[in-house]
């Protein structure tokens, strides 16, 4: 009994973000699963008839004329998306670590004031700044218009409706999630570890490269973690900025749910993105056990 | 303190910092000029009128849901912000604690599943018992998928530190708590600022998840302006955004000079 | 303290006695209710009504399918009803025993989605066509060549909306095909059709229509008929057409979901809505026309003479139905294909 007692105080700070956790997604997320394995309502909804149809649906489709075929189509939506969402963090990452230093070198009373002048833009609402973008991007936006009046160019640049402006938009859209994880990490940024640094390297950026990037490393991944998994489902700035001309996952799993009313099918894509993820996650643990260091352990 | 003799000073990373922060107030800029548009369209300028101000001022709906969104991401970053805290320092430094990949896994779940999905499966789970708290079922919901927005950045921070630190200062004081108060806790605050944070912009931005949940009388500001489809958008979302603007503004304002002042 | 504490509850519930009537929970898409009508309801029942709003029948359905209640009023679009109903969701409202029912147009008297209107009544109807800005193509805008055949000072400036359903229903009227079709071959002549003219189109999204024809992003783009005369109101070039195949029509209705808790008070604002003075006012605001006959006496001049209220003579009107899931389903592999 005492052992029991014993575990309980010492996860005691644990329980209330793992008991949150556990009852208001771990319950849901059982309801998914269950959903995944259901027939589709005639309307939406679920029919309680056992069926693995929905699983079968990623890779096979009855076509037009129900024949069975393999189906890329899903394939190709989540590669596309992985490789939009893999570039964002990319972007995020080369504008926001130089920020990040920026800041965390910045004297003591005018951090915060940094961190609060990048978090200020987000209490706007993010569909009418995505607006703002179509203004600036556009054939008759403010670019083109600069740039037409300038002389520089005779017939506008096409930036919108393009797989350039979904990937700004995504930038501008995570981008302070990768800033804040990182200055978390790099506030601790010594004077003395840098001129101990330069003392070893001849150079400040290989200096950079041996010292400050490892500080850095956890702000790192967590950033990465933090920009990635959300534009995998993203679907304002795919939307308006890119043309909706190609699906990409978070408008395919919305659609299941809404028009294609087939809730067994988006709970299976759901799962099977869940799965990945955690897959990739627990790849990524394994390996940094091995190097002695990470996020997620 | 000049910055060319600063020993971490790095070159170009000013001009990136200045790119970045006008890279992020551009839309910004347009947003508030739109405002004051004299026709609906939020992008095509047609003269100066404040009607939109005078409308958003005598709209009752979007007065209640900017109100019930501030509210909810008050709370939820309250909640979620303590919870992650104290799960990334018994994550971090308690060797009691077996299976730390399985708990860390846990915490950073709800990024995991689509939004949508959560959305619907949450509304099932709140039917099912019966949760109706009016905002504090919203509340709640968001507290959970804040959870890991908080934590993360914590857990960087955390991860950084100098576990001698603490040891020394369990040596001078023989109660934990008071390390943790006197030197963990302060050592943390900027990734527990950092976490704080984004679990606020990530509340007040949230659409799918809120829709679903809310209850009647709980409409967000996202979910109104989401919702004005049938019509389209005008310029009143854009006045309504720009009095939020002012309003974080003075937020940072009033907090530099209380900082000043220390 | 005890003075201050017991004065404050006095005047809190004297505010609240003056809505003594009780409470009212509309749900409805953002901007489509007038606030006139609201204030004007409110002061001559006493009621106190709570707006909510969402952003389409599918969000509606997927609510009210897991179970969320609270809402007195909804707004089900007339292809949905049939669907509420069999899911039952609705509750019946008889609105034909009402006051004020024979005030209701021969149109959408018993219309053939509500029988003796046992469930709804209409809030707003229109048509979904496409809007054509006149300064960049001058020929005939009355015929679907114009989407899907473009000429070529349209081609690549064609807008046209994000939902499976009315992009695929255009589709079928300008082949000639019946709606909600459960013929593949019919649905890949569909396929194909959009396939053809994919390169043409420049965005497939239903919000920020006004902007993008203003601006000049797009010359053409699929539209709602009352927004269509917002367009009109920027550029008096913006013309909607009714194309001679067919325009497809819609209505919104005022429903009333299970479990309301406040069935009285629904059904007092459904009686006010029966009177065509009230509706009229709800017209106005929102540009659509109402199913209330009797509410032209009191509607604007600018909506008497707006042409996107009026089809020409002779041009059918064709109200979309409810499809059947196998549709659906082709719809989905349909729309997957083309969007891949």
């Amino acid at each position: 009994m005492t052992r029991l007692v014993e575990t309980i105080r010492s996860h005691a700070a644990l329980i209330p973000a793992t008991a949150m956790i556990g009852l208001f997604m771990i319950v849901p997320i059982l309801i998914i699963l269950v959903y995944s394995f259901l027939a589709p309502g005639d309307y939406g909804g679920v029919k309680p008839e056992f069926s693995a149809d929905a699983y079968q649906r990623l890779l096979f489709q009855r076509d037009l004329f129900d024949q069975l075929v393999f189906d890329p189509a899903y394939l190709k939506i989540a590669f596309r998306s992985v490789w939009v969402a893999i570039v964002s963090v990319v972007g995020c990452l080369v504008l926001g670590f130089p920020v990040a230093y920026y800041i965390a070198c910045q004297p003591e009373e005018r951090r915060n004031i940094f961190l609060l002048l990048i978090t200020i833009p987000f209490w706007t609402n993010l569909l009418i700044r995505t607006y703002c973008w179509i203004l600036v991007l556009r054939d008759t936006g403010l670019i083109n218009g600069g740039l037409m009046k300038l002389g520089l160019i005779d017939a506008p640049l096409t930036l919108l409706y393009t797989e350039g402006a979904i990937a700004l938009g995504l930038i501008y859209t995570y981008v302070p999630f990768m800033v804040l994880p990182i200055y978390a990490a790099l506030e601790r940024l010594d004077r003395r570890l840098i001129e101990a640094a330069r003392d070893l390297y001849s150079n400040r950026w290989v200096a950079l490269r041996h010292v400050v990037i490892p500080l850095a490393m956890p702000g790192i991944i967590a950033g990465s973690i933090l920009v990635f998994i959300p534009a995998l489902g993203a679907f304002i700035a795919p939307d308006l900025l890119g043309g909706g001309k190609n699906l990409m996952l978070g408008s395919l799993v919305q659609l299941q749910f809404s028009s294609a009313r087939n809730w067994p099918f988006g709970s299976a894509l759901a799962m099977v993105i869940m799965a990945m993820v955690l897959i990739c996650l627990y790849a990524y643990a394994r390996s940094s056990k091995k190097n002695g260091g990470g996020m997620v352990h | 303190m000049n910055q060319k003799h600063d020993i971490r000073w790095l070159p170009g990373f000013n001009w990136v910092t200045l790119s970045f922060f006008l890279f992020l107030y551009l839309p910004l800029i347009i947003l508030v000029v739109f405002s004051f548009n004299a026709s609906r369209s939020a992008t095509v300028w047609s003269g100066f009128s404040l009607e939109w101000y005078v409308k958003a001022f005598a709209n009752d709906d979007i007065q209640r849901a900017t109100k019930n969104s501030l509210i909810i991401a008050v709370c939820a970053t309250f909640n979620a912000t303590i919870m992650a805290t104290m799960a990334a320092l018994s994550l971090s430094r308690n060797r009691a604690v077996k299976n730390k990949h399985l708990f860390g896994g846990v915490l950073i779940l709800p990024l995991m599943v689509p939004e949508i999905v959560t959305a619907v499966a949450t509304l099932t789970f709140f039917s099912a018992i019966g949760l109706s708290l009016g905002l504090g079922n919203i509340i709640i919901a968001h507290s959970v998928f804040c959870i890991p927005f908080a934590y993360l950045p914590i857990r960087a921070r955390l991860d950084g530190m100098d576990e001698n630190l603490e040891a020394a200062a369990q040596d001078l004081y023989s109660n934990k708590w008071d390390t943790l108060r006197l030197i963990t806790l302060p050592i943390l605050m900027p990734g527990i600022v950092s976490g704080a944070m984004l679990a606020f912009i990530i509340s007040l931005d949230d659409f799918i998840i809120t829709l679903m949940v809310a209850e009647a009388g709980s409409t967000t500001l996202p979910i109104y302006i989401y919702s004005l489809v049938r019509v389209g958008i005008t310029p009143e979302v854009n006045a309504i955004s720009t009095v939020l603007l002012g309003i974080s503004v003075l937020i940072v304002t009033a907090s530099y000079l209380v900082g000043k002042k220390k | 303290m005890k003075k201050i504490t017991t004065s404050l509850l006095g005047l809190l519930l004297s505010t609240s006695a003056a809505f003594a009537e009780g409470e009212l929970f509309i749900y409805n898409w953002t901007d489509y209710t007038s606030p006139e009508l609201i204030k004007k309801f409110e002061a001559e029942t006493g009621i106190s009504v709570t707006l909510d709003t969402y952003d389409s029948n599918e969000t509606l359905l997927a609510k009210l399918q897991s179970g969320a209640t609270g809402y007195d009023i909804v707004v089900p679009s007339h292809n949905f009803v049939e669907i509420f109903v069999s899911e039952g969701l609705l509750q019946p409202i008889n609105a034909s025993e009402l006051e004020g029912a024979a005030n209701l147009n021969a149109d959408f008297t018993s219309p053939s989605w509500d029988k003796d209107n046992t469930y709804t009544i209409p809030w707003q109807w229109g048509t979904t066509s496409f809007t054509v800005n006149t300064d960049v193509y001058g020929g005939d805008i009355n015929t679907y060549d114009v989407l899907f055949q473009p000429s070529e000072e349209l081609q690549g400036k064609i807008g046209m909306f994000k939902s499976a359903d009315e992009v695929i229903s255009m589709g079928l009227i300008s082949l000639g095909l019946p709606l909600c079709n459960e013929n593949p071959e019919d649905m890949q002549k569909v396929l194909d059709l959009l396939k053809a003219q994919k390169p043409h189109v420049k965005t497939y999204n239903s919000d920020g229509i006004l902007e993008r024809l203003t601006s000049g992003d797009v010359a053409v783009h699929q539209n709602w008929n009352g927004y269509s005369i917002r367009a009109r109101d920027e550029n008096p070039a913006m013309k909607y057409a009714f194309p001679k195949e067919g325009v497809i029509a819609w209505a919104d209705n005022i429903a009333v979901p299970k479990g309301a808790p406040n069935y009285d008070n629904a059904i007092k604002f459904i009686e006010f809505l029966l009177d065509p003075e009230n509706i009229a006012i709800q017209s106005n605001f929102a540009g659509y026309s109402n199913g209330i006959s009797g509410s032209d006496a009191h509607m604007s001049e600018k909506l008497k003479t707006a042409h996107e209220l009026s089809p020409p003579e002779g041009t059918p009107l064709v109200f979309s139905q409810t499809c059947s899931p196998e549709a659906v389903e082709l719809q989905n592999r349909v729309w997957t294909a083309l969007l891949q």
